[in-house]
């Protein structure tokens, strides 16, 4: 058997050499010093024309990681919301949280992305009659203008306080967990955590006379230009991505509350806890046990299907790089091995920071 | 209330009082279950909001305004060229042979529905619980089936005409790509999940590896691999045809899933079942054939059945190596310049059909669910 797989990998090589060899095709990773040649409409690091195939690998990856990111946020905060839903007493909320997984669950992505791409975003008004918000948001078919925030003088102090206000809320948890272990007595720690880490450096930029201006988007000719704008193809993925995946996050969150067998919440009552804590400290970790190993395959399976982002033409890895790259310089072999070994390894850090999460949450046994 | 004052002097028995009209009925369902708090109250109350967002412009658009007939993509247009706002059931009925089969030519076409006859014949006596020859069809459909589709489908043999597979297209394409992934990919899963517990090393060492590259990277790029990598795997001369290439690319990749929903049901099975049947001097295969996977697999037919889902919605993905599956001639109808703009009615129609597929499926899982569990 061992012989019959050293025999099949040795004819694939030499196959592949020959047919390397015959279609005048290099080999090896010296294409990805060459110049691309080709424009990317979204990246978030430098780049142009004359950047090379390396380079563009790099945007089509942290545009790939920035999609997955917003994706698993919005897909989290919605699952949630809906997984609750579903078991609320409300029957009608309940009902309509059901229709929404039944729904959303059993048409594929690649045509909900379509759907959102083609019949939502592609029919938006012309950039002339974009639809506006607050006077200063414009939304049309090609991408949401908001206004940029450019940072002036004196920001830098901004980001200090707010770093140090994190620092001090870690101490001072700390600090609380061992008072309230020792006397019993209990502080504040999350009202203090917000006027540490949003008032202070609200204070600080007061002070500081706002070192902060605003970039707006301004109708110039037949397109906006200035401010900050999000491509039509990242809304439409991070859109579809986190409505489709919610859906699953819903069923999971749904299992692992009623997992959690309604004796606890009776025993936390009991007890004299009040609804909010019963919920925080007694329910939600326990449904958390059950909750984490399968969100972790639904946070692994949303960074695979951002692929799909090929089929809009958002510029994702897939898309810039064994699309694009693999179609100018032909090296097949390379591009799907490395776009492969990124995938791959984008899993197992995924998977691996969320074993480490769930054995912090774990039961300890003794 | 008359009546309880006079009654209740007396001693003996009374007859019972009704609840309060609140507690029972609709009313009383209504009050628990819609009404019973402040919070609840404003829960139903946006229920309610949504359901009117939502439901009335959707049966407007799909009922009330949708253009029922007509021949032309001009019944569907307004005065000044554009799309109407309301589904246009004509451009589904104009193009219905060719979302259903693709470019498969129209006097073949028997062959497609002979073939679905011949399965739907197949898979009704499975749903009859009394039915004796279950095993039989089973082998039949998994087996033979395939076969004669082959046959049917490809031609070039029994006086059938040759059809290219360039040709096949539509929700045709779509179920050959997802029962060919179907059948292929249990049989080389569960080999999978076996070699994942075996005692060799190195077989255990290569089944783990392939399984965990297959499941750690996204189906586009295992098609990618498949249309532009295999071919240069192969020695000269020899080319396989594109949608064999995407079926093996399909098929390899859902059996790195199933091979972990088999290993789930195989983890399950007691260490005592595999000791008792060594003590019966039973042969590793034969303990594994009759013993344990039995078990194990019918443990897990929910999962099988969840993978199954999964492959069904995943086969739309071969639009992107250019193959014409259910979506993909959808995509397609769209560049005809005539019928261009009817993007919504497209999708709908295809999210409809997709969503009874795997709707059904997944009711079918569930019912096998509860007949199997056995547990207490």
């Amino acid at each position: 058997m061992i012989g019959a797989v050293i025999l099949g990998g040795y004819t694939i090589v030499s196959n592949t050499l020959a047919n390397l060899d015959k279609q005048g095709i290099a080999s090896g990773f010296g294409f990805m010093d060459t110049t691309a040649g080709f424009a990317i409409i979204m990246h978030l690091v430098e780049y142009s024309e004359e950047s090379s195939y390396g380079r563009v690998f790099f945007v089509g990856l942290l545009n790939t990681v920035v999609v997955s990111v917003v994706g698993i946020i919005f897909a989290t905060i919605l699952g949630f919301i809906i997984g609750v839903a579903r078991l609320s007493n409300n029957w009608l909320i309940s009902k309509v949280a059901t229709v929404y997984i039944e729904i959303i669950r059993n048409i594929p992505l690649l045509l909900q992305i379509f759907f959102w791409y083609f019949a939502v975003l592609r029919q938006l008004p012309g950039p002339k009659q974009s639809i506006e918000l607050f006077g200063s948001i414009f939304f049309n078919k090609r991408g949401l203008y908001t206004p940029n925030p450019i940072p002036d003088d004196g920001f830098g102090f901004v980001w200090i306080t707010f770093f140090a206000a994190i620092v001090a809320t870690f101490l001072i948890r700390r600090w609380a967990k061992k008072r309230q272990e020792l006397t019993g007595q209990q502080f504040p720690v999350f009202f203090t955590a917000l006027g540490l880490i949003i008032g202070l450096p609200i204070l600080v930029f007061v002070a500081m006379g706002m070192p902060l201006y605003f970039d707006y988007p301004a109708l110039t000719g037949f397109n906006y230009t200035g401010g900050m704008v999000l491509i039509p193809e990242f809304i439409c993925l991070a859109l579809a991505l986190s409505i489709y995946t919610a859906a699953f996050i819903a069923e999971i969150v749904r299992a692992g509350i009623m997992a959690v067998s309604k004796g606890q919440s009776e025993a936390a009552h009991a007890l004299g806890l009040r609804h909010g804590p019963t919920l925080r400290l007694v329910v939600i970790p326990q449904a958390l046990r059950v909750i984490i190993p399968p969100l972790t395959s639904q946070y692994l399976n949303l960074t695979k299907n951002s692929s799909l982002a090929v089929a809009i033409a958002y510029p994702d890895l897939v898309s810039v790089f064994a699309g694009t790259t693999l179609m100018q310089t032909g090296q097949a072999v390379e591009i799907v091995a490395i776009t492969m070994a990124v995938y791959f390894t984008l899993s197992l850090l995924i998977s691996s920071f969320m074993n480490w999460y769930n054995e912090k949450m774990a039961l300890v046994e003794r | 209330m008359t009546e309880r004052k006079s009654d209740s002097h007396e001693l003996g028995s009374h007859p019972d009082w009704s609840p309060p009209a609140s507690t029972v009925g609709v009313l009383g369902w209504m009050r628990a279950n819609l009404f019973s708090s402040p919070l609840n109250f404003g829960l139903t109350a946006l229920g309610l909001w949504l359901i009117y967002q939502i439901v009335p412009p959707i049966i407007n658009w799909a009922f009330i305004d949708a253009i029922w007939s007509g021949d032309s993509p001009d019944a569907c247009r307004n005065e000044g060229g554009g799309p109407k706002a309301a589904a246009c059931w004509i451009y589904i009925d104009h193009w219905f042979n060719y979302l259903m089969y693709g470019l498969y030519p129209k006097t073949e076409q028997w062959r497609i529905n002979s073939a679905y006859i011949l399965l739907l014949g197949g898979m009704i006596p499975l749903f009859i619980p009394s039915f004796k020859y279950k095993g039989w069809i089973s082998v039949f459909l998994l087996f033979v089936f395939p076969v004669i589709a082959y046959f049917l489908f490809a031609g070039g043999s029994f006086d059938l005409a040759i059809v290219e597979t360039p040709l096949w297209g539509g929700l045709f394409l779509t179920l050959v790509i997802a029962i060919t992934g179907i059948v292929v990919s249990l049989p080389i899963g569960i080999v999978l999940a076996l070699g994942r517990r075996s005692d060799m090393p190195i077989v255990r060492a290569l089944c783990v590896g392939f399984i965990e590259l297959w499941r750690g990277v996204p189906l586009i790029t295992v098609l990618f691999m498949s249309s532009v990598m295999f071919p240069l795997f192969l020695p000269e001369g020899m080319n396989f045809d594109k949608l064999i290439r995407a079926l093996v690319g399909v098929a390899l990749f859902s059996a790195a899933y199933m091979a972990e929903v088999v290993r789930g049901g195989l983890q399950a099975i007691p260490k005592g079942q595999t000791e008792a049947a060594g003590a019966l001097g039973l042969s590793y295969w034969k303990t594994m054939g009759l013993i344990i996977l039995p078990q194990a697999l019918k443990m897990v037919i929910p999962g099988i059945v969840n993978t199954f889902i999964g492959l069904f919605k995943d086969t739309t993905l071969v639009l992107i190596i250019g193959l014409f599956d259910f979506l993909g001639v959808i995509q397609a109808t769209f560049t005809n310049p005539e019928w261009g703009g009817f993007h919504t009615t497209g999708y709908v129609f295809a999210a409809f059909i997709y969503w009874c597929f795997c709707f059904s499926m997944s009711r079918y899982s569930m019912h096998l669910e509860k007949k199997l569990h056995t547990g207490h």
